[in-house]
């Protein structure tokens, strides 16, 4: 039985055009952008072009594309870059906001500036994980210098208003940032639309390779480079270009442009089925996340009485590949740190899943999965003493939320 | 995170002895389901050697291994050896579990010393939480479970309220 990979939030397969198109500059095509022979001009144009593929699917100009080693650089640059340049002059402590459902890229970038003396505000959400603009407006102050609300979440694939809050942003005089990695390819991002004047994304949740990304820095934004070097991407990101991965991702974002209506549309068709037919087939589960201002791929499932770990290793032995709520934190004891902002007690937040669909996605996978899903729930749940006690009921079906 | 062995995974794909004993000898519950693991063991006990032990865990796959697996090397032991089965050796039966899950282990062996601290109970004898029987220094013994037990909770983030200063009871739950 072939393996079912529900886990596209995590990452995507490359496309094979995506490949095609790198294949030359991993082999023949090996001259540094930066040289003025032959070769390196011909690395130089490849780089041209998927600035300019990558910056059409954004809304943005090329020169005002940064490309980094991926969104968690695109994200450090961002938040460390604008506080460094707001450090250099002022006398009272710069002042960062973001939220609390932000990626460890954001979050841990915050903690680290807090640690150096920036003062963070994190932004709470409501029980959909959504970021009230209210709460916002009345965070920012006067030495509010960022404000940096990612565009959608990628546990619960909660949309953020960030154009709201990037209005607020502007009218306050502070910078605005999205992490907009799991928004990209899923929904339309324009940086004119969202008003914002940093966004972070990635190649690899769009069909791209690992290890790139793009910072994109409004014209005029006061930033300082996070990684000094040579003068390579107008002296904001030193370092000689990786051809290959930059070529690839510039293919992945003209792919993405062209693919996103339809296959946001049909994931959301087969996402919407997936939600039914776990309500009707599982009992005591909760959908997580946002209604309608969500990611049209992404479902996050609560299900009573075990732990999602352990769901997710059965659905493994099964073959099927899902997540508890993000990859970054297998390995981590705490529950989702998402789940518990949204309000939920650790003992929900213990037992959810994350499927997330992708363009491959088809119909019979979708009936594979609840079939499985409906056994190894039964079969996890047979060894839970909670599940027991409350099937003796001696337990009540603890709604588990705060 | 380090993969799980083969072992392991074995015992999440068939864990053994799931379930419960419907006229146990002594229960044994640990752990706290805000920490995202709970263990509860039974145990049959028959001339002082355990006889069957059933378990029901709440957990991940490494707390489900090490359940499925803390039955199999239970089963047949006297009271004493019972006791003196550690957490290493459950590990070590599962040939290795990754550093981040070596706490569920200690799930195992905590919830085969409340078992048999409940079994010892019914039999009116006192076994103290450090496996000894009349053991001198009890007070001090429950204080260093509760300092373990905090730290426990610690690791998973939650603060647990300062313990009581009820009198220690023995057998049952240690949570």
């Amino acid at each position: 039985m072939a393996y079912i990979y529900f886990d596209h939030n995590a990452t995507t397969p490359l496309d094979p055009a995506v490949l095609e198109a790198m294949m030359p500059f991993l082999h023949e095509a090996h001259g540094n952008a930066s040289s003025f022979h032959s070769p390196g001009r011909e690395a130089r144009e490849a780089v041209d072009l998927a600035r300019k593929q990558v910056a059409s699917l954004i809304g943005a100009q090329p020169a005002e594309i940064v490309f980094t080693s991926g969104g968690t650089e695109a994200d450090n640059h961002a938040l460390r870059g604008v506080i460094a340049r707001v450090k250099a002059g002022a006398g009272q402590p710069p002042h960062l906001v973001t939220s609390a459902i932000e990626h460890p890229a954001v979050l841990n970038t915050a903690q680290m500036l807090e640690q150096q003396g920036c003062a963070v505000s994190y932004l709470p959400v409501d029980e959909y994980g959504r970021v009230r603009p209210e709460d916002a407006r009345s965070a920012i102050n006067d030495a509010t210098a960022l404000v940096s609300v990612m565009l959608a979440n990628n546990e619960v694939g909660t949309i953020q208003p960030v154009a709201a809050i990037a209005a607020i942003a502007r009218e306050r005089k502070a910078i605005m940032h999205t992490d907009a990695v799991q928004g990209l390819g899923r929904i339309p991002v324009d940086v004119d639309a969202l008003g914002v004047d940093l966004l972070s994304i990635s190649a690899h949740k769009v069909y791209g390779p690992k290890g790139i990304g793009a910072l994109y820095i409004r014209r005029g934004t006061r930033i300082a480079p996070l990684i000094y070097g040579g003068h390579q991407e107008r002296r904001r990101r030193g370092g000689t270009e990786n051809v290959p991965a930059i070529v690839g991702f510039g293919r992945a974002c003209e792919l993405a442009g062209e693919l996103l209506a339809e296959s946001a549309a049909r994931e959301a068709r087969l996402r919407d089925r997936l939600e039914q037919g776990i309500r009707e087939r599982i009992e005591h589960v909760r959908i997580n996340g946002h209604p309608s201002e969500r990611l049209p791929n992404t479902l996050n499932v609560g299900f009573t009485f075990v732990e999602g770990e352990s769901l997710l290793m059965n659905l493994d032995i099964e073959r099927v590949a899902v997540s508890t709520g993000s990859a970054c934190s297998s390995g981590d004891l705490q529950p989702s740190h998402v789940l518990l902002a949204m309000g939920f007690e650790a003992e929900a937040a213990h037992g959810t899943l994350r499927f997330s669909l992708g363009r491959r996605t088809t119909e019979e996978e979708i009936a594979t999965v609840l079939d499985v899903l409906v056994r190894v729930v039964a079969r996890v749940r047979a060894m839970s003493p909670m599940y027991r006690d409350f099937i003796k009921g001696r337990r009540p079906a603890a709604a588990s939320k705060a | 995170m380090e993969p799980y062995t083969e072992k392991v995974m074995d015992h999440i794909r068939n864990p053994r002895n799931v379930g419960e004993i419907d006229d146990p000898d002594g229960v044994g519950e640990i752990g706290n389901p805000i920490c995202g693991d709970v263990m509860r063991l039974y145990i049959k006990v028959e001339d002082n050697r355990i006889t069957d032990a059933k378990f029901q865990t709440f957990g991940c796959g490494a707390a489900i291994a090490v359940s499925s697996m803390l039955t199999e090397l239970v089963i047949g032991k006297t009271i004493e050896d019972a006791l003196r089965l550690s957490n290493r050796a459950v590990a070590e039966a599962l040939d290795g579990l990754p550093p981040v899950k070596m706490h569920c282990s200690a799930l195992g062996e905590d919830a085969l010393r409340a078992a048999i601290r409940d079994y010892m109970a019914k039999q009116g004898q006192q076994l103290c939480v450090c496996g000894e029987l009349d053991c001198p220094c009890r007070p001090e013994c429950e204080e260093r479970e509760r300092t373990r037990e905090r730290a426990h909770a610690a690791a998973h983030g939650i603060e647990v309220e300062a313990p009581e200063d009820s009198p220690a009871t023995a057998g049952g739950s240690t949570n």
